[in-house]
């Protein structure tokens, strides 16, 4: 077998007026051959909240996906009891725009640091976030493959963070250290209404430096940022993180415009306000540019990392096969 | 052409740096829309990769088709060997690796090249060779995506397969039906009438007529082109309709430039006219060039991965697990707990699991498909 590399970069003739006669072959139609493809096979997306109750997590995530897609709105219980260990609850919803169908899945992990002693309340998200990988590693290594295997990892954890304006709490490190290397962790200022801009700013370098010395990576993580236009876009974001946010559902009219707002005697917050909150921003991050990102950076990074471990054990993988004892289907 | 407008328009949106969209301004907006984009993002900087294999005998025009497909000059330094210095010659596979970028979007286009198939008196299995690199490339596929390192896989594999039949004869030839069908389960088919210039209109069509008629007497698989979507305009399935009543297409390439009607066009130039390669009316090159480029290119790849090679996957899988439960070896390439051979009961107790396994199974994908259902 022989190789031979010829010429680089041919072509490239710049007839842009669609003559089909010297210059243009029309290769750069294979992205809308792709985006076709993708658009009719969906995508989805799973993002888990963790934080503990009354930080505005269910009212955050509806706001962001400006529909009622938390575990709050089926069924709202306002005197729902705390429960005695932390609780894995998924709902999904399937919701459009633009002719694009996602598949939104958000986790919520109720009973999480609400109890008096909190040891290892982590535990049980840690497992829900490997149980997804394993299921989807069993998955790939079936014999007769699904074309396109249910991705129920989670995509990205957004942490909530009480507004205290002093320091992280001991849980808030805790769990972000252990979980920072298997899933994406966004961490949020939650309730930001509750502090002042020059508060805010204090309190935001405080956690930053805390978080740095820690050792923990949130996303999105240095290491992983491909080149260097990645690497400043990245950076502007990492200097403004963690967003300190505002959540709401109710709309007020402000200035002719219905916003989403929370109304006070002192005046009225509003939500996509970038000098009343940071909430547009984390908006924009984490679906106007990065939401196809998170999902790649879980399923090459984080589910690989899980995988290799897995590889190395002992025992090894038992493909499912419903050919032992029975006819293939090939 | 507006297509190409909007070519142009969508390539640079995905390679300009992260902007938002004017349309935040809508209320009810919240902005995945742009998932699409996102996702192709990375592969526009990535860019793509297609391997296209030719096959046919010597002399059918296939190195002056791929020039004349991609514009470019593969085949520049080539000496064509002599007959005595072919006799000795076995069916060969050389790769021409080249790099095209049109409009910010790149592409590494391997071709695969079967110099000496068909071409010796006996021809007993020359596709054997063929055979044998595309299974090689599955099974490197294979290694790397069951390994530990997955991040940089080469996918080497063959995507489409473009099989030269030569117009002289009154049909297919038993090389071509036994080549296709020790192929048709491995890559993507698609048969080509070469050389067309040298039949009327009328021949073509018969010829056309008489090898459909033939792949469908040997149950040859070519490659189908998937079926329009119902929500497609009525000019887009029209000429869908058309692309698939004119297979086998008949071709003509050229690496030379004439002047015909005023214009310089690639042809061939003959005393009783010229042959222009992109005049739809003369031969169905631009019919080939737009279906296998601009419309079926991410297609054929989908089917390589989805289907071709899902089906190596699974056979090998197969092979080596009732290898192992034979020999009791343990090695193996791939993770998978080595099989000893049971006794009576614990047969039976497998036999149950299994059966079990294969009903929980049942009823996941049976759940699966409400749930989608549910969601259409």
């Amino acid at each position: 077998m022989h190789d031979q590399n010829c010429c680089a970069a041919n072509s490239s003739h710049n007839s842009s007026g669609g003559s089909t006669l010297l210059g243009y072959i029309g290769i750069d139609t294979i992205i809308e051959q792709m985006r076709k493809k993708t658009m009719k096979t969906g995508f989805d997306f799973n993002i888990m909240v963790v934080g503990h109750s009354g930080l505005g997590k269910s009212t955050l995530v509806n706001t962001l996906f400006k529909s009622h897609v938390s575990r709050k709105s089926a069924g709202w219980a306002r005197d729902e009891k705390i429960p005695k260990t932390v609780e894995i609850k998924a709902v999904s919803h399937v919701i459009e725009e633009g002719g694009v169908k996602m598949k939104l899945t958000v986790v919520d992990t109720p009973g999480f640091g609400d109890q008096i002693n909190n040891d290892n309340c982590w535990e049980p998200i840690s497992k829900y976030i490997n149980e997804q990988y394993e299921k989807f590693l069993k998955e790939e290594v079936n014999i007769t493959r699904k074309k396109r295997i249910p991705d129920t990892r989670v995509h990205c954890c957004i942490y909530f963070i009480s507004p205290t304006g002093h320091f992280l709490r001991q849980l808030d490190t805790e769990f972000m250290k252990r979980l920072s290397h298997s899933v994406n962790i966004i961490p949020v200022i939650a309730k930001a209404d509750t502090m002042t801009l020059e508060e805010r700013q204090e309190f935001k370098q405080r956690v930053r430096k805390e978080l740095e010395v820690s050792g923990i990576e949130f996303y999105p993580q240095k290491e992983f940022d491909e080149d260097m236009e990645d690497k400043s876009d990245n950076d502007k974001i990492r200097e403004a993180m963690p967003f300190a946010v505002v959540g709401s559902d109710k709309e007020y009219q402000v200035n002719g415009k219905r916003v989403l707002g929370r109304k006070t005697a002192w005046g009225i917050v509003e939500v996509e306000n970038p000098n009343h909150c940071e909430f547009a921003q984390l908006r924009d991050f984490l679906i106007r540019s990065h939401l196809q990102d998170l999902k790649e950076v879980t399923h090459n990074i984080h589910y690989e990392t899980y995988r290799a471990k897995r590889l190395n054990e002992n025992g090894g993988l038992h493909p499912i096969s419903s050919s032992d004892t029975q006819e293939s289907n090939l | 052409m507006d297509a190409i407008m909007l070519q142009e328009k969508l390539v640079e949106r995905l390679l300009c740096p992260r902007v938002r969209t004017a349309r935040q301004k809508e209320k009810q907006y919240v902005g995945f829309a742009t998932l699409p984009n996102q996702v192709h993002r990375k592969s526009v900087k990535k860019g793509f990769d297609f391997t296209l294999m030719v096959a046919g005998e010597s002399g059918m025009g296939k190195s002056t088709l791929v020039n004349s497909l991609f514009l470019t000059d593969l085949y520049k330094d080539r000496k064509l060997l002599n007959a005595e210095e072919r006799i000795n010659q076995t069916v060969e596979i050389i790769k021409h690796t080249v790099d095209i970028e049109e409009k910010g979007v790149k592409l590494k286009l391997t071709i695969v090249d079967t110099p000496g198939f068909g071409d010796a008196v006996n021809n007993n299995e020359c596709w054997k060779p063929i055979t044998d690199y595309i299974d090689q490339q599955f099974e490197q596929y294979f290694r790397d995506e069951s390994g530990l390192n997955r991040k940089n896989i080469q996918d080497n594999r063959v995507h489409c397969c473009l099989y030269f039949i030569p117009p002289f004869g009154h049909g297919l030839r038993p090389v071509d039906v036994e080549f296709m069908k020790a192929l048709h389960e491995k890559v993507n088919i698609i048969p080509l009438i070469a050389k067309a210039d040298c039949l009327t209109p009328n021949e073509i069509k018969k010829l056309k007529d008489r090898i459909r008629e033939e792949i469908d007497k040997f149950g040859i698989k070519v490659y189908q082109f998937p079926e329009c979507d119902s929500d497609e305009d009525e000019e887009f399935k029209q000429l869908d309709k058309e692309l698939k009543e004119c297979t086998p297409f008949a071709v003509i390439g050229s690496n030379t430039v004439v002047e015909a009607r005023g214009q310089r066009v690639r042809g061939r130039l003959y005393p009783w006219g010229i042959v222009e390669v992109e005049n739809q009316s003369h031969c169905d090159f631009v019919k080939l060039r737009n279906m296998l480029i601009r419309s079926h290119m991410h297609d054929l790849k989908d089917v390589t991965c989805d289907v071709h090679y899902e089906n190596y996957r699974a056979q090998c899988i197969q092979e080596m697990t009732s290898k192992l439960a034979q020999d009791n070896r343990m090695e193996s390439p791939i993770p998978i707990l080595p099989l000893s051979t049971p006794d009576v009961d614990t047969e039976k107790l497998i036999k149950m699991k299994d059966e079990e396994l294969k009903r929980m199974q049942e009823m996941l994908n049976k759940m699966q498909q409400q749930m989608h259902d549910k969601e259409q």
